[in-house]
């Protein structure tokens, strides 16, 4: 009776309330699902034919059955992804800027620009084909117009599954950049003219760095979607070469049942994705983090 | 009462860049859209700008063929499902990681954070196969079973910051006027919560109707939603009429669309990152 | 901009208009300020005073009007051009900078060399006694001295006019006392000029040197603190300046007759008649026990509320007609107690009820009460 007594003081005082139940169900949940998954995904990858690295030594000498240049892969993704997100939180951030005041345009704009969001990946693979290919209207147009005189090669190349990115990935990005921008006190902005700064010093002075902690976690979050692309790869790329994307192989590989190599190839892909995160969030830590409003509000 | 308004209408050099951007962005956007449902009409593959005639046959077919209605329901009542349960199992969650510090919480944290930054595929093949082991596969079930998995972590971290916006002295003061635990959630949290539960729910439905690798894996003849199965028969290019794949692909833009719309009347997604303002 | 000697500059606002659709903020403001004055817009909220202060600031256009500072027309001038110094209600610190980079701010969007920069930094830091803060961020001071922040960023530029924007708002009540008189001293100091907006007449009346009274976007009175607080251009104007008591009634020769009670009233008022109200502050209400010797303006009243003031006490009483009055008593009053209320006609104010924009005996009240807390 003591002993227990003494436990649940010792409990208490370390926060151990009876309300922590709470959380069991999402736990165990997780815990089930997706932890036990996890590690195991992570064991298969160990287990090759040839000995417990051979999965990841076939990965990077190119030794997968039906699955060449896979060593090629991470710097395809590499390439795709980082292009995608710069782009895409380069055109997202003077959008939002621009937003940032005007409620009404916002919220008509924000439904127009989110239309991309609901396409799906095989729609706007369709609609690229439809419009940017070599039959495609845009071709038509500028070959009419005499600008060009031969079809652009916009799809089924490294350009088209760029472009595919940025037209599903741009309206994310957009979105969080609104919110960010929003964010900040408007006051500051005209402290700032008040004391002489010209609209482009205010921007530079003042809006950029109290919006860098949000454009980071924009640019991660973005990486993250393009980097996972698998579907368009194949849609409106060349899966077979300047757009053979990582998660491409991991697929193939696991389709004709090779679960090893599958799993090592995704092992592979979650190792890159997060060293890239976690350079980019190092770099974070060295930015101003705190809040963006002056003084009371 | 005006101190807030910041109006200037000067033309600058950066603002029409800005702006004929996303005109380019909007103008693309339509045609691309147009070109599609064009397309979907169009009696035979055209080279010209336009069709030559004009026929409704390939959605009639994409609705018999495909048995669309069915993927059509399958689809929703996923999505509904997934929406609930993730809220449901999520609002507790993110209470106590919002208001409590416990030992290991940083670690619970990383639990519902670690999904959402490595890629789908180095679970998803072990968990198809824990779904096989459970006789869930080709089943309702085990298709919302595998899109939770994603959907509860991202529930939770979306609705941290909204619990910690409301103030703890609401739920003392509830609490002196004698609500209890369960009654402190249904009557005081969860309305207050509701923008970002509708937040949260909309994020959920989006992210759920176009998953494509989890749903893939463990679905069947009998459990496919749309977008799988318009995957499946976009990657058999040459067994389908482009015509017959555009024609699918326009009902699941206007699929999505609509839940979007719906769920738009409710919501502000801005609100999801703007939270400095409300303090 | 700045290189003038210091001291202020001269400022003037001619036919100042500015429309928000259909909604007129700002209705015809015409003001002279001249070279260190210390002038302060007041009202109650939504009265224009904040629209005014944006137009001179240059964060909004007048669709009407002109501002000249200096004998430069500015009112068509980007802000960043035109060389003022602001104090936001909020204070607006920029967040990710230090205390020094805040002040500095100013000077190096003036492009002046960094010796020059660092050595009016430390000479403003020292003047708002945070020089040992330097290298703090906002977000680690108190609000009074986020507020001392926000004053020295403003007046490290040496701005032709200084602009404050309700800077005593957002403190509380000890330390407002305390940076009023900051402000004042350091507007004694510098000799800046000043356009100062509040709602607090209190405020207003000690720190400026003139008061310009503004309601529904229409300028109601300009004039010396004295000028506005001892002669109240009209009855809004009175009621907003603490003139609490208010008295509806019929003016016949000098006296205001309301119900049985015939109240007399401020000399010169003599020639008028007709529907007027009369207006007295509590101060000069004077309650006193029923027995005491007669006084002059009599008003036999029931005691409702007696509240000790440290001095003397104030009183709530209740007149003939269920008329509420509020006043002072040297001794304390018993709820309940019969006593008289006492006013020198000297200290009656009467206006026409037409006048001041038709106000009513309820809203100037209103007006009145709102100006109490």
């Amino acid at each position: 009776m003591t002993l227990t007594g003494a436990s649940r003081a010792w409990a208490r005082r370390h926060g151990l309330t009876p309300m922590l139940w709470l959380v069991a169900p999402g736990v165990v949940f997780m815990l089930v699902f997706f932890v036990y998954p996890l590690c195991y995904g992570v064991g298969l990858s160990f287990q090759g034919e040839g000995g417990p690295l051979s999965a990841y030594a076939d990965f990077f000498t190119n030794g997968f059955v039906n699955n060449g240049r896979s060593r090629e892969s991470i710097l395809v993704t590499l390439r795709l992804a980082f292009a995608a997100s710069l782009i895409n939180v380069g055109l997202a951030l003077p959008l939002a800027y621009r937003m940032r005041g005007a409620v009404r345009a916002k919220r008509a704009l924000i439904a127009v620009v989110l239309v991309p969001m609901t396409l799906g990946t095989v729609f706007v693979a369709a609609a690229m084909n439809e419009f940017l290919g070599r039959a495609g209207w845009l071709n038509r147009v500028l070959l009419a117009a005499g600008v060009i005189d031969q079809p652009l090669q916009l799809v089924g190349n490294f350009t088209g599954v760029l472009l595919s990115l940025v037209f599903t990935g741009l309206p994310f990005a957009f979105l969080l950049m609104v919110g960010y921008a929003s964010g900040i006190d408007p006051t500051l902005e005209q402290a700032a003219a008040v004391l002489g700064a010209s609209p482009a010093r205010r921007f530079l002075h003042i809006a950029l760095p109290l919006l860098l902690p949000g454009l980071t976690i924009t640019f991660c979050l973005a990486f993250i979607l393009a980097f996972g692309v698998f579907p368009s790869a194949t849609l409106v790329g060349n899966d077979a070469g300047p757009t053979r994307v990582l998660s491409k192989i991991a697929y193939t590989e696991y389709s004709y049942g090779h679960y090893s190599t599958a799993s090592a190839a995704a092992v592979i892909m979650a190792v890159v994705q997060l060293a890239v995160l976690g350079l980019v969030l190092a770099a974070r830590g060295l930015l101003y983090k705190g809040p963006s409003t002056g003084g009371k509000g | 009462m005006n101190g807030h308004r910041w109006s200037r209408h000067r033309v600058t050099l950066t603002g029409a860049v800005t702006w004929s951007g996303l005109w380019v962005f909007v103008g693309g956007l339509l045609l691309a859209v147009a070109s599609v449902v064009l397309a979907s009409l169009a009696q035979r593959f055209s080279t010209g700008w336009l069709p030559e005639s004009y026929t409704t046959g390939w959605y009639t077919a994409a609705w018999s063929d495909f048995g669309l209605g069915r993927l059509l329901l399958v689809t929703v009542e996923v999505a509904v499902a997934v929406v609930v349960i993730s809220l449901v199992v999520a609002l507790p969650t993110a209470y106590v990681l919002s208001r409590l510090t416990f030992p290991g919480k940083r670690l619970l944290l990383l639990l519902f954070l670690v999904p959402q930054v490595i890629p789908i595929m180095t679970y998803a093949v072990p968990l198809a196969t824990l779904v096989y082991m459970l006789r869930l596969n080709d089943s309702l079930a085990g298709i919302v079973l595998v899109n939770l998995v994603p959907s509860i972590p991202f529930a939770v971290l979306v609705l941290i910051p909204f619990v910690d916006q409301v103030d703890p002295r609401v739920e003392h003061a509830a609490r002196v006027f004698g609500a209890n635990s369960p009654r402190l959630f249904v009557h005081v949290l969860a309305p207050l919560l509701v923008p970002g539960l509708l937040a949260a729910g909309v994020l959920i439905l989006v992210r759920v109707v176009g998953q494509f690798e989890l749903t893939f894996l463990v679905s069947g003849p009998n459990s496919e939603t749309l977008v799988v199965a318009l995957y499946g028969s976009a990657v058999q290019a040459g067994h389908l009429a482009s015509q017959q794949i555009n024609a699918m692909s326009v009902v699941y833009m206007l699929t999505t669309l609509i839940l979007l719309l719906v769920a738009l009347r409710f919501v502000d997604p801005t609100s999801v990152t703007a939270r400095h303002r409300s303090r | 901009m700045t290189d003038h000697s210091p001291g202020g500059g001269v400022l003037a606002i001619d036919g100042l208009r500015r429309e928000f659709g259909a909604f007129v903020a700002l209705r015809k403001l015409d003001l002279r300020v001249s070279a260190g004055e210390f002038v302060a817009l007041l009202g109650p909220s939504g009265c224009g005073k904040t629209t005014a202060l944006n137009l001179v600031a240059g964060l909004i256009e007048p669709t009407a009007g002109t501002i000249t500072l200096d004998g430069h027309r500015i009112e068509r001038l980007p802000s960043e051009k035109r060389g003022i110094g602001m104090v936001f209600q909020n204070y607006a610190l920029f967040p990710h900078m230090s205390v020094a980079d805040n002040l500095g701010f100013g000077l190096r969007m003036r492009r002046r060399p960094k010796h020059e920069r660092v050595e009016r930094v430390s000479r403003a830091l020292a003047l708002v006694r945070l020089t040992e803060h330097a290298h703090k961020y906002p977000g680690q001071l108190s609000g009074g001295q986020q507020q001392r922040v926000a004053i020295a960023r403003a007046v490290v530029v040496e701005p032709r006019l200084v602009l404050m924007d309700e800077p005593l708002s957002n403190l509380d009540a000890k330390l407002r006392l305390d940076m009023r008189t900051e402000i004042r001293l350091l507007h004694q100091q510098l000799g800046l000029t000043t356009i100062y907006v509040t709602h607090d007449q209190t405020e207003a009346l000690s720190l400026a040197d003139r008061l310009v009274v503004l309601k529904d976007g229409a300028v109601q009175q300009i004039g010396t603190p004295s000028d506005v607080y001892e002669q109240p251009a009209n009855a809004f104007v009175a009621a907003f300046m603490g003139y609490r008591n208010v008295l509806e009634g019929d003016l016949r020769a000098g006296d205001l007759h309301t119900g049985s009670l015939a109240l007399r009233t401020r000399p010169g008022t003599t020639g008028k008649s007709g529907r007027a109200v009369a207006l007295i502050r509590p101060d000069d209400l004077r309650l006193l026990p029923d027995d005491a010797a007669p006084a002059p303006n009599a008003i036999p009243v029931r005691v409702r509320v007696c509240e000790y003031l440290g001095r003397e006490f104030a009183i709530e009483a209740v007149g003939p007609g269920e008329q509420v009055l509020h006043g002072r008593a040297a001794r304390p009053l018993t709820p309940g107690e019969r006593a008289v209320a006492s006013v020198d006609p000297e200290r009656v104010l009467v206006f026409p009820a037409t006048e001041g924009a038709a106000v009513s005996a309820p809203e100037l009240e209103l007006v009145a009460q709102g100006e109490q807390g």
